[in-house]
């Protein structure tokens, strides 16, 4: 930002429509798509800690939850944050396309483990009595856990489908725009996800 | 399960609208089918009558390349204004058949409670989600990037996306009239009553779905507009010197961006507890209801200040130009629309005082509502002081900005009187607070609607609606609405329940009767406005103000030709003050050709909004009727097509220098050939659109 008041309050500057600051204002609109899946994210954990106890003579948490294994889904998924990360450094130094693939591919797999030990979860937990209709407490789980689940599998295949346009495209400024905002969208599910460790799982057993 | 299960779901002849009366003809049966009937009649005739006329004309692929793929922030915006006034048509007729049925409702009427219960519930809902908001879209749509002197949104596809989501919510509702039934569940779809354990039917499940839909779709419009003020204004243009319109544009997409989440929550969760069992808000097995009503109003009250906001926003253009003067406390109108903002979500509870809470929690939001008649107040002598000796022409936005003004304040009085915890447990659910309601949106909304729609109309297709048939229908609306709910204050306060269908207590008939009058004018007012339409079309050539500025405006969408290019601004103004059209005229600066013109950069279109607008209404359609081949069809087919939109790199085409020249000197040439007119003629056919701008400035002096 310089102190020339024509260039502060928008960006506007120049007659093309494209070169208007466009990974700024991409940036910034998914920055402000976050905060609305951040709301939504919150509302559903207000709604989670009203109905904790609401078992109706159901299971509650200490007979539904294993620990072990969130653990496991846990350190899957800050894992795969940290490989996202290095994708991320290796497209900011330009270290070339593979290796920003390669990083993603790890990300992916990691996501996946994190995915699947959470489905083997569901199972469980379905097989001890605690399905989403059994009760209060197991329908704001199921609304909750789930939702975050749901938003993995999403950026995974948004992932995958970065990868096939790296390979289409190489790397041009719609797939390093798409890079970016898949990192803030993957780090904020981790975001979430210790949200949901702490609160659910450590909160749950505690 | 059988085949045909398989293919229809729970679709079957008993979704027809006449299926019963044709079962059992009995004259309930008979008289509440053919009105169900008719109306589903008036969907297919008219969709086809529709279709018919596009063929016959081949506007077709017209319809396609120019409009409904089209990503012009400019024609979205006219989309989703016509999307308003076609279910604003749809609605008003449903509110006058519940006037009727209530003013002949002592002991019994003529309608079933529960088409009675789908009257309400479809009114509310479409005036909500698919008129209100569709309007005050599409108009933000398409003046926000020419106050601010940009050339389209942030995001243009995904406004289109945002348009043909909202699209296919409507299209839901429309469908709803001719197979099943809608819910009778009011707009706010409250449970345990919208659970399937007391709606079985498919009327909860198309509610959810429309809601959703528009919802989905109104949060990204949120972001788009957020970001496109945030990041495109014109070089010089900085905060305080945005236009009010822009101001109140700002103000409402931080709601939307905010408060659209928690009613995509509160649907889902529901849908949830409707399609696989959960207990989110059931009465048994830990369910708690007292969720939903959090949930769905920390949406909702929010939603009331997005719906007005915008309307405030157009006042605030429309009082100026038409007293010839600037806008009276710009910083104290910029403050009072943010404080209304920042108070819009704190006061969410009193739209359930009789909850159950203590009184301090009550007192509490009880307080916190009181005090948003402070900013508003704040706003209404703003707008009052701008009036103060200016040279006031009383043209039809003008009109539509005093019956607010009036009309505002008392609704606004009623609304301090319902913010008392211990007053509203008396009149709590009666007519009373359907009275104030319709008091704040009638008259705050839509005459603000209305006024933007005059205002504008002559900058989207350059020439001015007619004027004497605008008066006929603002005069209707306003009184009218005075005939139609002050009875329903009194009627509220004699203990009439809302939603009430029949009553057996005959001192409600002459209140009843009024109302019922009220209904018939503005009825009337509506007729007014279609007919305002078509000899203003007929007559356009009479009217038309090429030059483009016919009311002597000040922000910089007055400053470029009507209808403005597709490009808006030829060159990007540079801004420099407060009212940057007004001041450049004032200094003889308007109306210069730019030192060079370079090429311009513009989006192409995309079908993207379209296709999801089919597929959106398709899984929709899919949910509702049990059809879970077509919501898989059409889930896979809306994520291929989103995924076939990322890989599209060829999204822009080059508008080239000369052209854009060639237009502007054009334009020019009209701008030269035009005579100034004073404020005087500017309701006659010599208005081109040209201002005389000395006038009023000697005037000043």
């Amino acid at each position: 930002m310089s102190g020339n008041m024509l260039d502060n309050p928008g960006f506007s500057l120049r007659a093309s429509y494209h070169h208007i600051n466009r990974e700024d204002e991409v940036m910034f609109g998914f920055w402000v798509f976050l905060m609305s899946d951040a709301i939504i994210f919150g509302l559903i954990f207000a709604t989670y800690a009203t109905m904790v106890a609401a078992t109706a003579g159901g299971p509650g948490p200490k007979r539904l939850f294993d620990i072990g294994s969130v653990a496991i889904q846990t350190g899957a998924l800050l894992l795969s944050s940290f490989a996202y990360g290095m994708a991320s450094l290796a497209l900011r130094y330009r270290s070339g396309r593979r290796k920003v693939i390669a990083c993603l591919l790890v990300t992916l797999l990691l996501g996946f483990v994190f995915l699947g030990f959470e489905v083997h979860d569901f199972l469980t937990m379905f097989a001890k009595g605690g399905s989403p209709d059994t009760s209060g407490f197991t329908s704001a789980f199921f609304g909750l856990v789930p939702l975050h689940g749901l938003h993995v599998t999403v950026g995974s295949i948004w992932m995958v489908v970065l990868i096939v346009q790296m390979l289409r495209y190489g790397i041009d400024d719609d797939v390093r725009l798409g890079v970016q905002r898949l990192a803030l969208f993957w780090h904020f599910l981790d975001i979430v996800w210790i949200a949901i460790f702490s609160l659910v799982y450590l909160g749950g057993l505690a | 399960m059988t085949l045909k299960h398989f293919i229809f779901g729970r679709l079957g002849l008993h979704s027809l609208p006449f299926w019963a009366a044709v079962q059992h003809p009995t004259p309930e049966n008979i008289v509440n089918g053919v009105i169900a009937t008719g109306a589903a009649s008036l969907v297919i005739i008219g969709a086809v009558v529709t279709a018919c006329l596009i063929t016959y004309f081949g506007k077709w692929r017209y319809l396609w390349t120019e409009w409904l793929t089209s990503v012009d922030h400019k024609r979205i915006g006219i989309m989703y204004i016509v999307i308003a006034f076609v279910m604003l048509a749809r609605a008003l007729i449903e509110a006058v058949l519940m006037r009727t049925q209530q003013a002949f409702g002592l002991g019994g009427g003529f309608l079933f409670p529960e088409h009675f219960g789908e009257l309400f519930s479809t009114h509310g809902t479409i005036m909500i989600f698919f008129m209100a908001m569709p309007f005050l879209i599409g108009l933000i749509n398409f003046v926000m990037p020419q106050q601010i002197g940009t050339r389209d949104v942030s995001f243009p596809v995904m406004n289109s996306v945002s348009l043909g989501l909202t699209m296919a919510g409507a299209m839901l509702v429309m469908i709803s009239l001719v197979l099943g039934k809608f819910s009778t569940g009011g707009w706010s779809g409250y449970p345990p009553y919208t659970e399937i354990t007391f709606s079985p039917g498919v009327g909860p499940d198309y509610w959810i779905w429309a809601v959703s839909l528009s919802g989905i779709g109104t949060m990204m419009t949120g972001i788009n507009f957020a970001v496109t003020i945030y990041k495109r204004r014109a070089p010089g243009m900085t905060l305080m010197r945005m236009p009010l319109f822009t101001w109140t544009a700002l103000c409402t997409s931080i709601l939307m961006i905010f408060a659209m989440p928690p009613l995509t929550v509160a649907t889902v969760l529901l849908a949830l507890d409707r399609y696989l069992g959960f207990h989110f808000f059931t009465n048994g097995f830990g369910g708690n209801m007292m969720n939903y009503a959090n949930l769905f109003w920390l949406f909702g009250h929010p939603e009331v200040y997005i719906l007005i906001l915008p309307a405030f926003g157009v006042y605030s253009e429309v009082i100026p130009a038409f007293s010839g003067k600037r806008i009276y406390g710009y910083t104290s109108l910029v403050l009072a629309t943010m404080v209304i903002a920042l108070l819009s979500f704190v006061v969410w509870l009193h739209h359930f005082f009789t909850m159950g809470q203590s009184a301090s929690v009550n007192e509490t939001f009880g307080i916190a509502t009181m005090m948003i008649g402070i900013p508003t107040g704040v706003k209404i002598y703003d707008w009052m002081m701008t009036m103060y000796r200016g040279r006031i022409r009383f043209a039809v936005p003008m009109v539509y900005s005093l019956g607010f003004m009036m009309l505002f304040v008392i609704g606004g009085l009623s609304g301090i009187v319902l913010a008392n915890p211990s007053i509203d447990y008396q009149v709590h659910n009666t007519l009373f607070l359907v009275a104030h309601f319709h008091n704040m949106l009638i008259p705050g909304l839509l005459f603000g609607m209305l006024a933007g729609y005059h205002f504008w109309f002559p900058k989207a297709f350059g020439f001015r609606l007619n004027e004497r048939w605008g008066m006929a229908s603002a005069l209707c609306w306003i009184f009218g609405f005075m005939f139609a709910f002050f009875p329903l204050y009194a009627l509220g306060l004699l203990g009439f329940p809302r939603r009430t269908v029949a009553y057996y207590n005959p001192i409600y008939v002459p209140y009843m009767a009024i109302a019922l009058f009220g209904a018939m004018i503005i009825l009337a007012a509506l007729i007014c406005l279609v007919i305002q339409l078509v000899v203003s079309v007929m007559q356009r050539d009479q009217n038309r103000v090429a030059a483009g500025d016919p009311w002597n405006a000040s922000a910089l969408e007055w400053s470029v030709a009507a209808p403005s290019p597709d490009y808006n601004f030829p060159v990007l103004p540079e801004v420099t003050a407060r009212d940057a059209f007004m001041v450049a005229k004032e200094h003889g600066m308007a109306y210069r050709p730019p030192e060079r013109f370079t090429d311009i950069e513009m989006p192409k279109n995309s079908p993207l909004g379209m296709i999801l607008c089919v597929t959106g209404s398709l899984a929709a359609f899919g949910l509702v009727w049990h059809m879970w081949w077509l919501v898989a069809l059409a889930m896979l087919t809306t994520v291929a097509a989103v995924i076939w939109h990322g890989f599209v790199r060829d999204y822009e085409r080059i508008i080239p220098a000369d052209e854009v020249r060639e237009d502007y000197m054009r334009w020019l040439k009209a701008v030269a050939a035009a005579e100034p007119v004073s404020r005087e003629e500017e309701l006659a056919h010599q208005n081109a659109g040209l201002a005389d701008v000395h006038e009023l400035l000697e005037a000043a002096e």
